[in-house]
């Protein structure tokens, strides 16, 4: 199953843990699964238009941005990071 | 202001050069609220390019005077960036080595900027953010005290006291008694804290406004939702009146605006604190018919990412 690297800002939403698992066979999919395991997460990183300007997802060392976005496909040996845009506060 | 009084300022160095930040009227982006004046102050006008400046000047100089900072000994500190690039400046006036723990997401201009100066940079996890900075710059401070000075702008009474003597007098200079609210965002919470203690101390009541992100995980860089992070210990919630929660998109939307309509192209957190301002104003234009809001222009907007146009790879 992928591994979902969360940031700190977002560990309220999965009981401070820093690494979760979830499946889906892309990465809107692996957001839906995400957020049936941890409501709320999905608008934190999602809006209408798609993946919100400030947040940025990796597959590995690639931004899905220059792959294909939410459609882009996983493996269930993928590493999957949510990253800040910028180097914000934290949790505590 | 001085600025009507000297044509053309002579230095003796480029420490000297910090404040006296001009106030540029904001019509365009506040023509909802006529009866009202909204000015930006404009720190990128330090020779740093930010409101850092203040605060990064008044720490070393107060170090060296103090006799903690000086004779090789290395200044080191957390930061997103635009306090690195200012320590950075002033390390090389002032014959400081520098050295910097920032995430390694932080853009690469910056990191650019303070390497050009001569400055070490250690980097972080992105997936900490500035906390987890901090935490590895206690750490190698913890190993060895002796070798290094490390200002902690999050705890450094100097960091408000740099807005109190400067940022505050400026302002009330320049408006005087017309002034009736204040707008700074927070971030290390020294320039609204400073600034307001200050406007407080005025013979008219001032209403000074914090501006924090309204969501923990967001993109107005500097900004720290409050909520959810490590509180600065010169953090005041006395100092001030009330806080305003401005979304990432509401910042962004109105930096893009200030550069259209004003000419102003400026970071994320300053659109941040021109929306709470121009808010404001609107209340105010609909409610007294009248007022005076300053709000806080941190940076110019080129020192930030455009959403990885240019910057497809991070180290990680």
């Amino acid at each position: 199953m992928p591994v979902v690297r969360i940031p700190t800002p977002l560990r309220t939403l999965t009981g401070s843990k820093d690494e979760v698992e979830a499946t889906g066979a892309t990465v809107g999919e692996l957001i839906e699964d995400l957020e049936k395991r941890h409501p709320g997460i999905r608008d934190r990183l999602l809006d209408e238009k798609g993946v919100r300007r400030f947040v940025n997802i990796f597959v590995g060392d690639e931004d899905i941005r220059f792959l294909d976005g939410l459609k882009t496909e996983l493996k269930a040996t993928d590493q999957i990071s949510i990253v800040p845009a910028i180097a914000g506060g934290s949790d505590r | 202001m001085r600025s009507t009084l000297v044509r053309s300022r002579r230095l003796g160095s480029v420490t000297e050069a910090v404040g006296n930040t001009p106030l540029v009227r904001l019509d365009r982006v506040a023509r909802e609220a006529p009866s009202v004046e909204v000015y930006a102050k404009l720190e990128f006008a330090n020779p740093g390019g930010s409101v850092k400046d203040r605060a990064a000047l008044r720490m070393m100089t107060k170090a060296i005077e103090e006799g903690k900072l000086g004779a090789g000994k290395i200044l080191i500190d957390s930061t997103s960036g635009n306090t690195g690039v200012a320590y950075s400046i002033f390390g090389a006036a002032l014959g400081v080595p520098v050295r910097l723990v920032m995430p390694s997401n932080v853009s690469k201009a910056r990191k650019d900027i303070a390497r050009a100066f001569g400055t070490e940079i250690i980097f972080s996890d992105p997936m900490e953010g500035s906390d987890g900075a901090i935490r590895h710059v206690r750490e190698i401070v913890a190993k060895d005290p002796e070798t290094y000075f490390y200002p902690d702008q999050y705890s450094n009474p100097n960091n408000p006291l740099a807005h109190y003597h400067g940022t505050a007098v400026e302002i009330l200079d320049a408006l005087g008694d017309r002034l009736t609210h204040f707008v700074a965002g927070i971030g290390t919470s020294g320039t609204i804290v400073g600034t307001s203690r200050r406007l407080k101390e005025h013979t008219r009541p001032i209403r000074c406004v914090a501006v924090e992100p309204t969501e923990p995980l967001h993109g107005l860089e500097g900004l720290k939702h409050l909520p959810s992070s490590l509180v600065p210990a010169i953090h005041d919630f006395g100092a001030y009146d009330e806080t305003l929660r401005v979304t990432t998109e509401d910042g962004w939307d109105m930096a893009d605006r200030l550069a259209r309509e004003e000419a102003l192209h400026v970071g994320h957190s300053s659109g941040a604190n021109v929306f709470a301002a121009v808010e404001i104003a609107k209340k105010l234009h609909q409610t007294q018919g009248g007022g005076c809001v300053v709000a806080i222009v941190c940076d110019r907007g080129d020192r930030y990412f455009a959403p990885m146009k240019w910057e497809k790879r991070y180290l990680w």
